[in-house]
């Protein structure tokens, strides 16, 4: 048996809802996950109702019975979430909707995540009750609590391990901005960014700036999967997943900050597994989304995933390279998370498909390989890779 | 609190219900440090947890270490995400591994000057900061020095 997700399943619709700064989405939760759904089912040319499964993550709160019902779905076969919050289960989601594709399961997944903080609440805030119990007991009361805050700790010992300078975050959001200039769906369209503006920004905590940290948005985005069999019947062309992964290493898990391999993204077990099972190398990536909840955690992503090595980051790490359409390494080519918007890196994902139907606004020639690193620095993360037809 | 690193009205930290780190807050009120160790392999192990991960023994106790560690990581933050913290202006942020309880690590803040260069790889030794006065019930942080 052939244990692999390679070529098996493919992307044939995505959709997104309007991207809206936090809080100010008109739309509740719900109807924003039922808009990017039908948009992406719309994107397929498919009915709504003739989808059989969902998967999401992040607790994602839109039940997969209610849209089903709400949808007309004839049959739900398939219900699933990811573990784990944050952005590490982007990728993930996509993966067991794969395998769910891939085994029989279901026929038609869709892939989703809503999001309304005005509904909800914010991410980047403390809690504020009067006692705290727990693994958060250990922080909490030293003023450690906001995601910033859990993941600087991280960053600040790789770079200092590795002789990382500033100037290599900055090129990560230098890239970011720039692409958010060429796509008018992004959140940061219009509002660029140069080194003196980065350099005179705020910070959050070093050696996070402001410009390091992930946007807070509302809205909904989600993609459809068939098997590949079905997909050449679509419009679009088929984004194939060549590869996805789930995890992290030994005790990631460890409470108060004690994992034993402490500053790194968490992809060190991840990474050749992907390589293996899509066949691929890092040279043979044309075009890279990695989610930025912070800069810190794409930088330990990428040299993890094998495009640099740790001691040689600040030669590597130049917004030039990372830029579409010409760099070696384009990365985050919609703006991703730091400048068009913050879905939980779902975004991400649709961006990677974008670039394999050569629909990018920043468009990579030829993008035949797109690979998405989902949710550095928590645990679980994931990733995936999708090739074009030419990639099986 | 006059001599609290940080100002007051964050989250007041209490046991946890299930009992797993009832003896460290309850040694930090004496002025003493006790973390988890296995009876079976003699393992340190923090976070508490019902099981020792090394040898899957569930003869768990706690033993009390000297409070001299390591700096292992940290962090200044500038950007106040609690209203308590509105005015505190920046703060250090510590993670200190304790080699005498096999370089497991703690979270604190590393006292003195907000502004100071911090050092990784140094010396730190504990400080205890107490609350005896607040409500529902007294604690005590662990805090660390420069050596
Ligand atoms: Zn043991």
């Amino acid at each position: 048996m052939n244990r692999t997700l390679r070529g098996k399943v493919a992307v044939v619709g995505v959709g997104e809802t309007d991207y809206y700064k936090r809080g100010e989405s008109e739309d509740p939760e719900f109807k924003l996950a039922l808009k990017a759904i039908m948009r992406a089912c719309a994107s397929a040319g498919i009915s709504p109702k003739e989808v059989d499964g969902f998967a999401s993550y992040s607790n994602d709160r839109s039940d997969p019975s209610r849209l089903a019902a709400a949808l007309g779905c004839k049959e739900l076969r398939f219900s699933n979430m990811q573990w784990g919050g944050g952005g590490g289960g982007g990728s993930g989601a996509i993966a067991n909707a794969a395998a769910a594709v891939a085994t029989g399961l279901a026929d038609c997944v869709v892939v989703f995540r809503a999001l309304a903080q005005g509904q909800f609440g914010r991410f980047g805030q403390g809690p504020q009750r009067n006692t705290i119990a727990g693994d958060m007991a250990h922080t909490v009361p030293y003023g450690l609590m906001s995601p910033a805050q859990m993941f600087a700790m991280k960053v600040v010992r790789f770079m200092s391990d590795h002789k990382v300078d500033q100037s290599a975050l900055r090129a990560i959001s230098l890239a970011s901005y720039h692409h958010a200039q060429n796509n008018p769906r992004a959140v940061m369209h219009g509002r660029p960014l140069d080194e003196a503006k980065y350099d005179a920004s705020r910070w959050i905590v070093e050696p996070f700036h402001l410009f390091d940290c992930c946007l807070e948005n509302d809205g909904a985005a989600a993609m459809v999967l068939v098997s590949a069999e079905r997909a050449k019947d679509f419009a679009n062309p088929p984004a194939y997943v060549l590869g996805a992964t789930i995890g992290s290493h030994f005790r990631a898990g460890a409470s108060v900050h004690n994992a034993p391999d402490y500053a790194t993204s968490a992809f060190k077990t991840l990474a050749p597994r992907l390589y293996e099972m899509a066949g691929v190398k890092p040279a043979d990536v044309d075009v890279l989304q990695s989610y930025e909840n912070f800069t810190g955690g794409v930088l330990m992503s990428i040299v993890e995933h094998g495009f640099c090595a740790p001691d040689e980051c600040n030669e590597f790490f130049t917004p030039e390279r990372l830029m579409a359409p010409g760099g070696g390494l384009p990365t985050n080519t919609s703006g991703g998370n730091l400048a068009e918007c913050y879905m939980h890196g779902l975004g991400l994902n649709i961006e990677a498909v974008r670039q394999i139907w050569g629909q990018s606004t920043n468009q990579v020639d030829g993008a035949d390989v797109a690979m998405v690193i989902s949710g550095p620095m928590v645990t679980p993360v994931s990733n995936s890779i999708f090739g074009s037809e030419a990639t099986l | 609190m006059s001599n609290a690193y940080l100002n007051p009205g964050l989250p007041q930290p209490v046991p946890s219900p299930d009992g797993l780190d009832k003896p460290f807050w309850e040694g930090l009120r004496n002025e003493q440090i006790f973390l988890q160790r296995c009876s079976s392999c003699h393992g340190w192990q923090w976070g508490p947890e019902f099981v020792c991960h090394h040898c899957l023994s569930m003869k768990l106790t706690f033993e009390q270490v000297a409070g001299e560690g390591i700096i292992y990581s940290y962090e200044r933050v500038w950007h106040p995400v609690h209203p308590a913290l509105k005015e505190q202006g920046p703060y250090i942020v510590v993670l200190v591994s304790l080699p005498q309880a096999g370089d497991v690590r703690l979270v604190g803040n590393l006292l003195g000057d907000p502004e100071q260069k911090v050092p990784i790889g140094a010396g730190v030794r504990a400080v205890f900061e107490h609350h005896p006065d607040a409500k529902p019930a007294a604690f005590t942080l662990l805090q660390w020095q420069l050596t």
